[in-house]
């Protein structure tokens, strides 16, 4: 679900153009979520900042039902993670996995990596200057 | 005192009209898309989030084109936007210490897992305007390593396990929300910091910048700076466990400064901390310098009478929203109010002129 809630929307719609048969139970709804940090990063809670996240509650013609929360503004996205969701509890779920959460997964590592990598190049090598008086 | 006055009518569409030209420039020149603005003026988008307190960069982007640049009033855009959205909950606190950081430095410790990485940073450039930005050039590519993938834990974690720091103590679960309830004094640790974390950058800046000078002085270490990304979970009541919803970027500053202590407590060092949304080190920074400040009742200092002390003069003062609005309200019709205040300068000259020829 975090994979779906973090994946650009535009990527999620291009590996599932097509959705199955649906019935919506709560149609895709734009929200605010308040993110809590830590006092210290590690003491009490306190209230941040809100974020956007779209919300959405489906069930395909087979009963599964399939819920959603992804990060932004965008209703197909949240649709389409429902979908997934819901499809996960299906006979499609090694289909989807392949077809949909594979491909999401190497892409996120992909971008992560490189991230990672452009970081790694800036951490700092201290040496120890020569001090006079030991020569 | 307002009094309802018609007309103007005109006026106002067409000075929105003369606004909507100005903002669009010179036709000659190509529009600013809300995606360049987003990807290319990404700390204004970062502070505009920060002080909107609202995590979206294509609404910030949106806001910062819309207000032509005026940081304050596309925050103001922003604020009045989240009004209009309903609110599904609140998240479990981000583990920051989970970061995927892209900047990691410590001014206490030379040499600490994860070792100093400098990221996307300012410092060390030369301040010198770079002309070639003005030509378009090419797409610039950074250098890569290989990234040890190791833990990159907090420095306060080391000093809490030889006992040198103090500890956080531990909190309510739902912490008070200034964005429901009025902010009241006193205001406890948590709700300071949220006031802080969406206060304006240029106050929390000069009021962290007095303590340095003396006015409320706390010994500040920079002990962490960490900028990357953490995700966001929240516990959904239907599915009865906890999701990741998103990924967030934040700055975290841990400060460590000088010692509480006393006779049966041995010294420790005391902490301020800072937590901003989006890549915005000087105002994590001054965040945790003012936090610590703030701190001074709990930690048996003393009232100097420095403004960083005063929760109640920090915490009032530092939404540029509420300042704004107050402010810019007095340019607004104050007919009445001023016709009060002429005829009473009138009656007192008058008076004042008759008594002298009377004395004559």
């Amino acid at each position: 679900m975090g994979l779906l809630a973090r994946a650009p929307g535009a990527r999620l719609a291009a590996l599932l153009p097509d959705l199955p048969a649906h019935e919506v139970l709560r149609p895709p709804e734009i929200g605010a979520v308040m993110v809590r940090g830590r006092v210290g990063g590690t003491g009490a809670a306190f209230n941040l900042s809100e974020m956007t996240v779209t919300r959405c509650v489906l069930r395909l013609g087979c009963g599964a039902v399939g819920h959603a929360h992804v990060q932004g503004r965008d209703k197909g996205h949240a649709l389409r993670a429902a979908v997934v969701d819901a499809l996960m509890q299906t006979g499609a779920a090694a289909e989807v996995r392949a077809g949909v959460l594979a491909p999401l997964a190497a892409e996120e590592a992909a971008r992560r990596g490189l991230r990672a990598a452009k970081a790694a190049a800036t951490k700092v090598e201290f040496f120890t200057m020569v001090r006079g008086e030991d020569q | 005192m307002y009094v309802a006055v018609k007309g103007g009518e005109r006026a106002i569409g067409n000075a929105h009209a003369f606004l909507a030209e100005e903002r669009r420039g010179d036709p000659g020149v190509a529009e600013l898309s809300v995606a360049q603005i987003r990807e290319q003026l990404r700390l204004a988008v970062n502070r505009v989030m920060a002080e909107g307190s609202l995590y979206d960069p294509d609404l910030a982007a949106l806001a910062i084109k819309q207000a032509r640049g005026d940081l304050i009033e596309a925050v103001f855009l922003i604020r009045a936007y989240r009004t209009t959205l309903p609110r599904f909950g609140g998240s479990v606190p981000v583990e920051t210490g989970q970061m995927a950081v892209v900047r990691r430095v410590s001014a206490t410790f030379k040499d600490l897992p994860g070792g100093q990485v400098l990221g996307p940073t300012f410092d060390y450039t030369h301040r010198l305007l770079d002309f070639k930005l003005a030509a378009e050039g090419e797409v610039p590519v950074a250098p890569m390593a290989l990234a040890s993938g190791g833990p990159v834990p907090h420095v306060m974690a080391m000093l809490d396990r030889d006992g040198l720091i103090e500890q956080e103590p531990q909190g309510a679960a739902v912490p008070p929300d200034l964005t429901r309830e009025p902010l009241e004094m006193p205001a406890g640790r948590p709700l300071r910091l949220q006031a802080l974390a969406r206060g304006d950058e240029g106050f929390v800046l000069s009021m962290a910048y007095s303590t340095q000078r003396g006015y409320g002085r706390t010994h500040a270490f920079v002990g962490e700076l960490r900028i990357g990304a953490v995700a966001v979970e929240m516990e959904i009541p239907e599915l009865g466990f906890a999701v990741e919803i998103g990924e967030i970027e934040l700055t975290e500053c841990e400060t460590v400064n000088q010692f509480k202590g006393s006779k049966t407590e041995p010294a420790q060092f005391t902490r301020g901390y800072g937590l901003v949304l989006g890549q915005s080190e000087r105002k994590a920074i001054a965040m945790s310098l003012v936090d610590r400040a703030l701190r001074w009742e709990e930690l048996g200092e003393d009232f100097t009478g420095a403004p960083a002390q005063d929760a109640e003069f920090v915490l009032y003062h530092c939404d540029n929203i509420q300042a704004t609005g107050f402010l810019e309200h007095i340019k607004l019709p104050h007919y009445v109010d001023f016709q009060a205040e002429l005829e009473l300068v009138r009656r007192l000259r008058a008076e004042a002129l008759g008594q002298a020829e009377a004395a004559e």
